[in-house]
């Protein structure tokens, strides 16, 4: 039974050490900042189409099903409420950090992994750098100061993708719309909505790293990292969903 | 037995390994400086271990590691790169980073290396002192991808010997070669040994490798390799793995008179 607990216990142990030694690297130097730039265009103004056509059709598909859903009781024009508060509290946040864990966890599992096998990262080490604060620090960074902005540009399409079913399918008034979605939001759903995304960039870049600086075994090795690393994060993601959600429910007043 | 002030590195009692499997097993020897240490053994041997346990890129389970007379065995990852910055290491595949060009694969330990002090207009000329050395003057702004096996072996040897290290670690410097590029090779490591008196470690599955190295002299004149005197073989010696343990450790001749069927396989083996 303990043997079979000792790997894991190892893997976890090891992730936070990894991600500890990130995190306190951001008050030491040497600072990267070109490769923090580098990771934030590459990270971030790499993932916005994905991120803009998710948010949009995710945002459709919604009001498709809440406008039909709320005709039944004569409600259709709350249609932007619903679409709203469901995106900027939950569906934004985890759909962006889903598709963000399957482009750039894997990215980055594959990358760090690649050159773990050809030895860059001992190569890294030997020429007098530290991996850690060469490669991870600045993509954790990159993706912490990325994905709420992403997030908020995924909600926004994502009302606007409302909008054009709500409109065009439902008829909604184009004024009632956009002052019922307005309405709808509070700052605490804003604070939520902002708060899970930041939480969910350190699992998508501190796992991709993690898969990414353990790779064995040549290609099939990075292979497997790249597999392992979306898989770990888009799992965590949705557990982490849960007990952010059930924390804010909690301390926010009905 | 020599002083830890006139050896480069010493290996006492070192054991190591991954999980619960040793790599290395009580392995002790000493490199003179000037010296050559040519490391042949079967693929597993733990010959690449070796030498990643002398730049302190992998931790002893038991045993001592000297640099240069300094205990390297229990510094800190920061304290390690100080340490690297007299080491100068070739790595089997070269280990080029594949996101930088030739000049800023070479000019990156003049960079970034603490213990390396070298002033921003130097690094250039020192970078391309280090390609004309390795005859690639003209592929600075070419990337890794773009250059041929040979080619990429002889710009990691540039980076390696940029920094002008007193002690260099070589790991396969001709495997998966052909004959043509690896004898190019082992002229740059000769030459580098005889023009900057450096010391090294080579791994190598080529015992001709080795012989070369003893019994061979970089000839600054006509930039070819011209047979070396009997006191200069002394400069280098052999040191034989199996199965990590250090089976032998003394020159050529001691070598060659060897009855051990292991170590005759790499002695007499014909390539």
């Amino acid at each position: 039974m303990l043997d079979t607990l000792k790997g894991p216990i190892q893997a976890l142990q090891d992730f936070f050490q990894l991600a500890g030694t990130a995190i306190r690297n951001l008050w030491r130097t040497p600072h990267y900042t070109d490769d923090i730039l580098l990771q934030m265009d590459t990270i971030g103004v790499g993932s916005l189409p994905i991120v803009v056509m998710t948010g949009f059709f995710s945002g459709a598909v919604m009001a498709l099903q809440m406008g039909r859903a709320l005709g039944q009781y004569g409600q259709t024009g709350r249609t932007g409420q619903v679409v709203s508060i469901i995106l900027v509290r939950e569906l934004g946040p985890v759909l962006t950090a889903i598709v963000m864990a399957g482009r750039n966890s894997s990215g980055i599992a594959s990358e760090l992994g690649s050159m773990k096998v050809t030895e860059q990262i001992d190569a890294m080490r030997a020429l007098g750098t530290d991996p850690i604060q060469k490669l991870v620090t600045p993509r954790m960074l990159a993706t912490a100061i990325m994905l709420p902005c992403l997030t908020v540009i995924a909600d926004f399409v994502g009302m606007f993708g409302g909008f054009i079913v709500g409109r065009y399918i439902y008829g909604i008034d184009t004024h009632e719309y956009w002052s019922s979605t307005w309405r709808a939001l509070e700052w605490n759903d804003v604070v939520q909505g902002l708060m899970k995304p930041f939480i969910f960039s350190f699992v998508i870049s501190l796992i991709g790293c993690y898969y990414g600086l353990r790779t064995t075994g040549g290609t099939q090795g990075v292979g497997r990292a790249t597999t392992q690393a979306v898989v770990a994060a888009s799992v965590i993601i949705f557990i982490l969903t849960f007990f952010l959600t059930r924390i804010f429910v909690s301390v926010t007043p009905s | 037995m020599s002083t830890p002030e006139d050896l480069a590195l010493r290996f006492e009692d070192v054991t190591m390994g991954f999980d619960d499997k040793p790599a290395l097993e009580n392995v002790s020897f000493e490199l003179g400086k000037g010296e050559t240490g040519i490391i042949v053994g079967t693929a597993g041997a733990g010959k690449t271990v070796l030498l990643k346990t002398a730049m302190g890129l992998l931790k002893t389970w038991s045993g001592k590691v000297f640099v240069f007379g300094q205990d390297i065995t229990n510094l800190s990852e920061k304290e390690l790169f100080d340490v690297r910055g007299k080491l100068g290491m070739l790595f089997q595949e070269s280990a080029l980073f594949d996101s930088l060009n030739i000049e800023q694969n070479v000019a990156y330990p003049l960079l970034n290396q603490n213990a390396v002090k070298c002033a921003p207009n130097e690094v250039r000329p020192r970078v391309q002192e280090a390609l004309d050395f390795v005859e690639l003057g003209q592929t600075l702004k070419r990337f890794p991808s773009e250059l041929s096996g040979g080619m990429r072996r002889r710009a990691a040897i540039a980076r390696a010997v940029v920094t002008k290290p007193p002690l260099l670690l070589y790991d396969s410097p001709t495997a998966g070669l052909d004959p043509i590029t690896a004898s190019t090779i082992m002229t740059l490591i000769i030459k580098e040994r005889d023009l900057d008196n450096t010391s090294a470690l080579v791994v190598t599955h080529r015992y001709q490798d080795g012989n070369l190295v003893a019994n061979f002299r970089y000839n600054p004149e006509d930039g070819k390799l011209a047979g070396t005197k009997e006191a200069e073989r002394k400069r280098t010696k052999f040191i034989v793995m199996k199965e990590g343990k250090l089976i032998f450790d003394g020159n050529q001749q001691e070598l060659e008179s060897q009855q051990d069927p292991y170590i005759s396989k790499f002695v007499k083996k014909p390539n």
